[in-house]
């Protein structure tokens, strides 16, 4: 259960990242919600077999993290935690698209491969961008940002509360798995009968606990609506950044820009 | 609801699993006055402060807040008029920073940002907590998490302060300091408790809940000399009325 030791330590630095005061941080959460979405949006857009193409967007994660002052180790490590999602995922593709694509000398290339590539790259582009979103935005920027965006107030409310929840959950099973740690010996006690025994502990004090939580904010006059206090300010610099960031998308997309590079090499060498 | 008074009449709760919290209470509380409720654990202290702002509902009984009934109507201005301190203080606390949590109430309260604000900043101050504004309140001491919880109460600017155990976890300093917070409050106040020292110190009015009942309701002094009446509420003594252990002298 030191796993969810490491994920709640995870978010929250996640959360004290989103803390600092950087040009990145600076720019309007609606700015780089919108961003992070034409992002995404071009990259999960392209052909099923397309790889170098791909590249050039390593390039906005990349430069908003190191202009964010996000630690490289620290996202990689994330990617590296979610990435066996990825792996999975695309693992069938191989077996089924057996039809040679490329040829390396000797060595075939079949397009189950390279479409596995492209799904594995795909989901650490997207990822990386969502992580370097949160991290300098913070959650609750996010979804304020999606609030001022008009996305539906239920919809903002539940992700906000979801987040909430996730601490509520992680705390008591924390606390849950000490409590069993400190009197257990020798692994006496440890077993499945035990565990399963404290997976319905744990449902209900969270559900008690999450009922305490609701009580609380009903008496400060919650509605079913989370209001957010912050006012935010959409500036020339907001706009291009967004302006900007999803030109050099939508070339990136368009223009095969590795290809091109190359392309622009061996004509100079030639 | 010009005068902060409460009124309970008959009280009795029967949780949904059958066990029963509450038989045949009944009190007033006047306006401005400050009143302990004391009592062994289990006693049915908390249950009853659920009460005060309608958190529960009676399963007999009624409950008047200021003349008002608490009834399902009359709820929103029950909660705004009667704040609630949780025994808990992680119960009370759920938005991301301090700040956005002391600002909470206030938004629901339809106040502009600006008003939010200055609510935020002065309950802030009135508790000094003002520098911890910006941190998550999840990563707070025992102390500073029970500080903020108080001022997420006092920004909504309520007119009778309830709150459970406002003393307990905390070390003797953080103690002194809420002792000396509460002490500052011309506000309506009930407060459950097994610090018998702090209501004392702070309640010339003392109810002394056993078995889900009314076992006494009386000046604090008398109350705590009564050793038989202590002795069957499971209470002792507040240390300060005992003598002195060494020179055993009163
Ligand atoms: N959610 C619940 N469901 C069922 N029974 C409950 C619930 N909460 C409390 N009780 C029971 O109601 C009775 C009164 O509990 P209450 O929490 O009001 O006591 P208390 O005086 O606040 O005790 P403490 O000093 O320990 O906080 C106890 O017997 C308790 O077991
Ligand atoms: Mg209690």
């Amino acid at each position: 259960m030191s796993t969810v030791a490491a994920g709640l330590s995870t978010l929250d630095r996640l959360d004290r990242l989103a803390r600092r005061d950087t040009v990145v941080h600076r720019v309007d959460p609606r700015a780089k919600v919108v961003t992070t979405f034409v992002f995404i949006l071009c990259v999960v857009s392209f052909d099923r077999y397309e790889v170098l193409a791909l590249l050039p967007f390593v390039l906005f994660p990349v430069v908003l993290a190191s202009e964010g002052g996000i630690p490289f180790g620290f996202l990689g490590r994330i990617l590296l935690v979610v990435s066996p999602f990825a792996l999975l995922v695309g693992a069938f593709n191989p077996w089924f698209d057996r039809e040679v694509v490329a040829q390396f000398g000797g060595l075939e290339l079949s397009g189950g491969w390279v479409s596995y590539a492209s799904i594995v790259l795909r989901f650490l582009l997207t990822t990386a961008a969502a992580l370097v979103l949160t991290a300098t935005t913070s959650f609750n920027g996010v979804c304020l940002a999606l609030e001022k965006l008009r996305v539906p107030d239920v919809f903002v409310t539940q992700l906000l509360l979801l987040y909430r929840y996730i601490f509520v959950l992680g705390e008591e099973t924390l606390r849950l798995s000490q409590a069993r740690r400190l009197r257990s010996f020798g692994g006496r006690g440890m077993g499945l009968r035990v565990y399963t025994q404290m997976l319905g502990q744990l449902l209900l004090r969270t559900v008690a606990r999450a009922q305490r939580i609701y009580l609380a904010m009903k008496c400060r006059g919650f509605d079913g609506q989370v209001r957010m206090a912050k006012r935010l300010h959409f500036g020339a610099a907001d706009l291009v950044f967004v302006l900007g960031w999803s030109a050099a998308f939508a070339l990136f997309r368009i223009v095969d820009v590795p290809q091109w590079l190359g392309r622009l090499v061996t004509g100079v060498a030639g | 609801m010009s005068h902060h008074t409460i009124s309970v009449r008959g009280l009795g709760f029967v949780y949904p699993d059958g066990t029963r919290a509450l038989e045949g209470v009944s009190f007033e509380v006047g306006h401005g006055e400050a009143i302990a409720v004391v009592g062994a654990n289990g006693a049915g202290k908390s249950t009853l402060l659920l009460h005060l702002n309608g958190l529960l509902s009676p399963s007999e009984g009624s409950i008047d807040i200021g003349g008002v009934p608490v009834t399902k109507g009359t709820l929103p201005e029950i909660r705004r008029t009667v704040g609630m301190v949780f025994q808990d203080p992680d119960d009370q606390l759920f938005m991301p920073t301090v700040a956005e949590d002391v600002g909470f109430g206030p938004m629901n309260l339809g106040l502009p940002p600006e008003g939010v604000e200055a609510r935020v900043a002065e309950a802030l101050a009135r508790v000094e907590a003002a520098h911890l504004r910006e941190r998550p309140p999840y990563h707070l001491s025992g102390g500073e998490k029970r500080a903020v919880a108080i001022a997420t109460v006092l920004a909504m600017e309520p007119n009778i302060l309830v709150m459970d155990e406002p003393s307990s976890g905390l070390d003797p300093k953080a103690r002194r300091r809420v002792i000396g917070l509460l002490a500052s409050f011309a506000h309506t106040r009930i407060l459950a408790t097994h610090d018998l020292d702090l209501a004392a110190e702070l309640c010339e009015r003392t109810i002394v809940m056993s078995g889900g009942r009314v076992a006494a309701d009386g000046p604090t002094a008398e109350i705590f000399a009564d050793d038989v009446l202590l002795e069957a509420g499971g209470l002792e003594r507040p240390l300060g009325m005992q003598g002195c252990p060494v020179c055993r002298t009163k």
